[in-house]
């Protein structure tokens, strides 16, 4: 059971950090729902 | 042979006026919450010419002081001031508002910008201040009146032109329909225009640069020119070489958001290195949509706007002079569609595969010039310091491939990386800005090898989700020399020396 099951997820990515499509492929192991992604340029 | 990198300027100008009024943080501000609190601080917030001048970063990029001499100042640095400091760079030049007008007004093909008389004729000897400025950089008809100026504005859409607070004259749209020659978008263009041909025009004044020596010019900013029918049609590089005098040179434009400068580099040195071209100049004019990004942070936290300057750079790639440091087009890096988007398929796709391609450590690069963003800027709106994140990144991808210890990480950083200080205009940080010192840097010796490193958001543009970016090794210069395989003109020589001999005694037979 992983903390983000059963979740519904928004992921904010940053392109000099972690970029969302990043974090959507980490979650792909959890059955969370992710219901928006976006990777944003700081600078 | 490889191409050098050869010469390097960069340029800022100081706009305070359109922090205020096209800055789309501000602009933004203006629809959605046009009585905020922000809107009212933005003008006490700005600040004056000498403080653009003494702050050292805007030293350090225009080449008066080196990084290495930046990171001794402690941060902040916006209440800092460097004793004595000029507008004139070794590297580039800073401008003030009103020369910069004139500019944008000299760069005016179609009678669209109107300056008011008054304001024309108290600019024009500041003009005659700058050395080497060319005829069609300065000249600057007659202005008119201010009532005529105010008509376009107040009834025909013109984009006010503003000096400190005071309407000076407008920028006009180019199309009674088009929305991509409306008043705005050609102030944008102009703005791009005057601020990359500034930059072209000290290049060659700073290096003594004969401009007809030019064959080809690539722009690299991020704006587009064009019309309804070729809405990025181009071309902002034909019109800065025709500013410049570089009557040898066509042109054209290069966009990949902020890693369009290290693309348009590799670009230059391909160019180079073919032989399809001699002399090829990379410049990018600035982006007035950027001033004051982030203005609400720096106001929140009583600083000033640190983002008030236009900035603009250009960069000289010629055929190897056996001197100035070679760009190895053979190490070049990429982020490729199936790279993926994990920071760390990213940082090895920019970074050690251009390594591996030359057998080369990552501690084998004694200089990363990445996104040098001036943490002064962006730390305060919660960016982070960006060029640190990208070494700190750089020194964890050594690590894994045990190019060094875990326990170097920081030193690494130290050694290998450096402050960042290039103001906040997408491109401008993006790789280049440390082209100039790594010339210097390379040929006195300091260092023997440095890598530009350009990244893009790309999925700002909305049609891919993918990120982008390229690098390059520049390296110091083992002079010309012949390459394996081919033959030397001493040896034709002999060659047909002996042919002529050979043949000599064959009709004495």
């Amino acid at each position: 059971m992983s903390l983000y099951d059963g979740k519904k997820v928004i992921l904010l990515g940053d392109r000099d950090g972690v970029p969302a499509p990043a974090m959507e492929e980490c979650l792909k192991s959890t059955d969370a729902e992710v219901i928006f992604a976006a990777t944003e340029c700081f600078v | 042979m490889f191409p050098v990198l050869k010469a390097a300027s960069y340029v800022l100008m100081h706009t305070p006026d359109m922090v205020l009024n096209n800055g789309t943080t501000q602009t933004t501000e203006r629809i959605v919450n046009p009585e905020s609190e922000y809107l009212k601080k933005v003008n006490e917030n700005l600040r004056p010419f000498e403080e653009i001048v003494s702050y050292p970063p805007n030293q350090c990029y225009i080449g008066n002081i080196t990084p290495e001499e930046l990171a001794t100042y402690e941060m902040p640095w916006y209440d800092k001031a460097i004793e004595g400091a000029t507008a004139h760079g070794k590297k580039g030049e800073i401008f003030e508002e009103d020369v910069f007008l004139a500019f944008i007004k000299a760069s005016d093909s179609f009678d669209l910008v109107l300056l008011e008389k008054d304001f024309t004729e108290s600019v024009r000897p500041k003009l005659e201040a700058y050395p080497g400025l060319n005829a069609k950089a300065s000249t600057l008809p007659a202005g008119i009146e201010l009532e005529k100026i105010t008509t376009e504005i107040q009834n025909r859409g013109a984009e006010p032109l503003l000096y400190k607070g005071e309407v000076v004259g407008c920028v006009k749209r180019a199309h009674d329909i088009d929305v991509n020659l409306n008043a705005h978008v050609i102030f944008e263009n102009l703005v791009v225009k005057a601020s990359g041909m500034i930059a072209m025009e000290r290049l060659f004044v700073l290096n003594n640069i004969d401009p007809a020596s030019i064959d080809y010019v690539i722009e690299c900013s991020e704006e587009a020119c064009g019309d309804m029918n070729q809405r990025g049609g181009g071309n902002f590089a034909k019109a800065l070489a025709e500013m410049t005098n570089c009557v040898n040179a066509t042109g054209s434009d290069t966009r990949g958001f902020c890693a369009a400068p290290t693309h348009a580099l590799i670009e230059a040195a391909a160019l180079v290195k073919s032989g399809v071209y001699k002399n090829v100049v990379v410049a990018a004019g600035g982006a007035t949509a950027k001033l004051g990004m982030n203005g609400k942070d720096h106001v929140k936290k009583g600083m000033p706007i640190l983002e008030d300057c236009v900035a603009g750079f250009a960069l000289l790639v010629s055929e190897n002079d056996g001197e100035h440091p070679i760009l190895r087009t053979d190490l070049v890096g990429g982020h490729t569609v199936g790279t993926g988007s994990s920071p760390q398929n990213v940082m090895s796709s920019l970074i050690t595969k251009a390594l591996d391609k030359g057998g080369l450590k990552i501690t084998d690069i004694d200089k990363y010039s990445v996104e040098m963003q001036n943490p002064d800027i962006t730390k305060p709106a919660g960016a982070g310091d960006v060029p640190q994140a990208n070494y700190k990144m750089i020194a964890a991808l050594g690590v894994m491939r045990k190019d060094l210890e875990r326990t170097q990480l920081n030193s690494f950083v130290e050694k290998h990386g450096m402050v960042g200080w290039a103001p906040t205009q997408g491109h401008i940080p993006s790789g280049v800005p440390y082209c100039g010192f790594a010339i210097d840097d390379i040929m006195s010796g300091k260092i023997h090898r440095a890598m530009i490193v350009g990244k893009g958001s790309l999925f700002l543009g909305r049609m891919t989700n993918l990120f982008d970016g390229v690098s390059i090794v520049v390296e110091n210069n083992p002079g010309i020399q012949v390459e394996e395989g081919s033959v030397s003109k001493e040896e034709i020589r002999k060659m047909v020396a002996e042919a002529m001999s050979n043949f000599a005694a064959s009709l004495n037979q």
